[in-house]
């Protein structure tokens, strides 16, 4: 776990600034090279990869374990919903309310369940992720929420006459918004507040030794967290135009949780790998059976933890390393 | 008044289930300190194994025995095989392994038994309500069964040399192998007796809720808040705080918040658990040296 540049909050080099570019480049070009369904399954690997990335600052650099991710999902994809279906509100307006919402759910739930340590915190948001449909189904809030038929919303339009579509400009939108994030949690994490984390997680004694307040900064840690997930459920609900309960049922907070490990915990970039896997990794199982996914999932995660436990980030990491050395040798 | 009463004795019947699954949790997490968040999982395999052993002609209490041993083997080789490696590993890799089973039991629960909604038999009289209408004979039945499992359970750990055994290799592994005892087969042992103990709530609780691939999903919530209630590390309070949760399950969902918020009850209960007496009624408070 040790070595934060490895983990991708380092510095930027020239060599990685070539590949983030590079990366990028690709993504863009991608919204005129692809269809209109591959280009929404694209913007789902961007929404997922912000959802993971909440994940990945809370678990892999803070060393708490949530599985309850799906339900900050589910609030920001309702706040937006509800902003945009009640009152009118643009779509881009609703994720600075959803920021808001979810961060202050997050701080609200990490303040009991983080004074203690490890695995309360897991206990208390898997019993979140479950309970969170039947909060969304219930009839005090129905007027707002929709009920179970939940709320369709409409696809936005792109703006100042752009000569694209709406799938397009969707795309771009939601990977502009995920380039800000990434940035976000790149700039969070290098920083003082970052290596703060970094050492509560490595070693809380010692970092309380050091003057860092434990359960204050990580109930922040948890709020910031939760907010980058919901900000992704805004996102997701934007582009699928629909929410309802029974999308956000404990399967959702699962299954990013499978995308961090798999992804690679610490890792920034293993975000991005690990929305890969969740998005495109379901469709090929699911030719095999309805059942195939969940198991696949479970298998692959059972597998990664024992054999690759840094995930697919670890992965390409130690391979960008080995070809380093035989480019130059020595070196 | 009547209605009160009514209740409150099917609180108890629910809870003695929430109790058996909490005591599941509590003895694996007595002995490895990992929460099992796949004991729900397994449970409803196990009971989907118990419909197909009925289903093939077995009686009911046959089939019953038999799916008590099939899963007692299955909780073995779990600990054996994929747990044992996980011995000293970060809380996130147990915790990676315990979602990963979950996702492998309830998929292949789904894969081979289906998702359509089954009913599963009650070895009980339940045509005919019980002192004086209060209780149906299943839940008479499944209360009595529940108390048994739990004084049995009860007379391993206290009065056997085995149990003894056990309770030595969690409370304190390293000198429980000093003095002979093979401490990783008792661990097995404890996760054998878990998915049995769990097995036996799942037959009791299918005929209530029906049976369907995530059936355990919200019992296993509430035997968590019955835990945390009675204290983690304590098995005699997660029995009590199961049955609590059961009657303050029960009571909410008629008089407070409705059926539909009958999850977020156990939350709330979590939540107020950790908040108020985080160690639970009975646990004791830890404390950590700085």
């Amino acid at each position: 776990m040790s070595g934060s540049n490895a983990a991708g909050t380092g510095a930027l080099t020239a060599g990685r600034g070539a590949a983030v570019a590079s990366v990028l480049g690709a993504a863009v070009a991608a919204a005129f090279l692809f269809s209109d369904y591959h280009l929404f399954q694209l913007t789902l690997v961007v929404v997922y990869a912000i959802a993971i990335l909440g994940l990945t600052i809370v678990t892999g650099f803070n060393g708490q374990i949530s599985l309850g991710h799906g339900a900050f999902y589910a609030i920001g994809a309702y706040t937006t919903a509800i902003l945009m279906d009640r009152y009118d509100m643009p779509y881009w307006a609703t994720l600075p309310f959803s920021a808001v919402v979810c961060a202050g759910v997050g701080f609200l739930i990490g303040l009991p369940a983080l004074r203690l340590g490890g695995l309360y915190l897991a206990l208390t948001t898997f019993a979140l992720a479950v309970a969170t449909p039947q909060v969304l189904k219930h009839k005090l809030i129905e007027d707002y929420t929709g009920g179970v038929q939940g709320i369709v919303i409409s696809k936005p339009d792109p703006p100042f006459d752009l000569p694209i579509d709406a799938d397009q400009w969707l795309y771009l939108f939601t990977l502009a918004v995920g380039c800000v994030m990434f940035l976000l949690a790149w700039n969070l994490l290098r920083g003082r507040i970052g290596r703060a984390m970094m050492a509560i997680r490595d070693h809380a004694v010692a970092a309380e030794a050091m003057g860092i307040d434990i359960a204050m900064l990580k109930t922040r840690t948890f709020a910031v967290s939760a907010m980058f997930t919901g900000i992704a459920g805004s996102l997701g609900a934007i582009a699928v135009q629909f929410v309802a309960p029974d999308s956000f049922s404990v399967f959702l907070s699962i299954f990013l949780f499978v995308g961090l490990v798999v992804g690679g915990v610490a890792s920034i970039p293993g975000a991005i790998y690990g929305a890969l896997f969740i998005q495109f990794v379901p469709n090929v199982a699911d030719q095999l059976s309805k059942a195939a996914p969940g198991a696949v999932y479970g298998i692959l995660l059972i597998a990664v933890l024992y054999l690759a436990p840094g995930g697919a980030a670890g992965f390409v990491r130690s391979m960008t390393r080995r070809l380093c050395r035989m480019v130059r040798p020595g070196g | 008044m009547d209605g009160l009463i009514h209740q409150i004795l099917s609180g108890i019947a629910t809870g003695g289930i929430y109790a058996s699954v909490a005591l599941a949790l509590v003895m694996i997490y007595q002995a490895t300190h990992h929460v099992n968040f796949a004991q729900g999982e397994m449970a409803t395999f196990s009971t989907y194994i118990a419909l197909t052993l009925i289903q093939a002609g077995l009686s009911y209490w046959v089939a019953f025995a038999a799916t008590f041993v099939i899963s007692f083997v299955m909780g073995v080789l779990i600990e054996r095989v994929l747990m044992r490696p996980m011995a000293n590993a970060p809380i996130l890799s147990s915790v990676g392994v315990f979602i990963g089973l979950l996702l492998i039991f309830s998929s292949i629960s789904g894969w081979i038994f289906g998702y359509t909604i089954k009913t599963f038999p009650s070895p009980f009289e339940t045509s005919k309500p019980l002192l004086g209408g209060y209780v149906s004979g299943h839940e008479l039945g499944s209360t009595a069964v529940t108390l048994v499992v739990l004084l049995s359970v009860y007379l391993f750990f206290r009065h056997t040399r085995l149990g003894l055994a056990m309770r030595a290799a969690a409370y304190n592994p390293a000198s429980a192998r000093l003095v002979g005892i093979r401490v990783g087969w008792m661990l097995a042992l404890g996760w054998g007796l878990a998915a049995g103990i769990g097995a036996i709530a799942g037959c009791m609780v299918a005929p209530i809720v029906f049976l369907d691939p995530n059936m355990m999903a919200g019992i296993l919530l509430y035997s968590f808040a019955g835990a945390l209630l009675g204290g983690i590390g304590n098995p005699l309070g997660a029995v009590l705080g199961g049955f609590a949760v059961g009657v303050i399950e029960n009571l909410g969902g008629a008089y407070l918040v409705g059926t539909e918020l009958k999850l977020t009850l156990a939350l709330v209960i979590i939540v107020a658990v950790l908040v108020v007496k985080p160690s639970g009624l009975l646990g004791k408070a830890v404390q950590s040296r700085v």
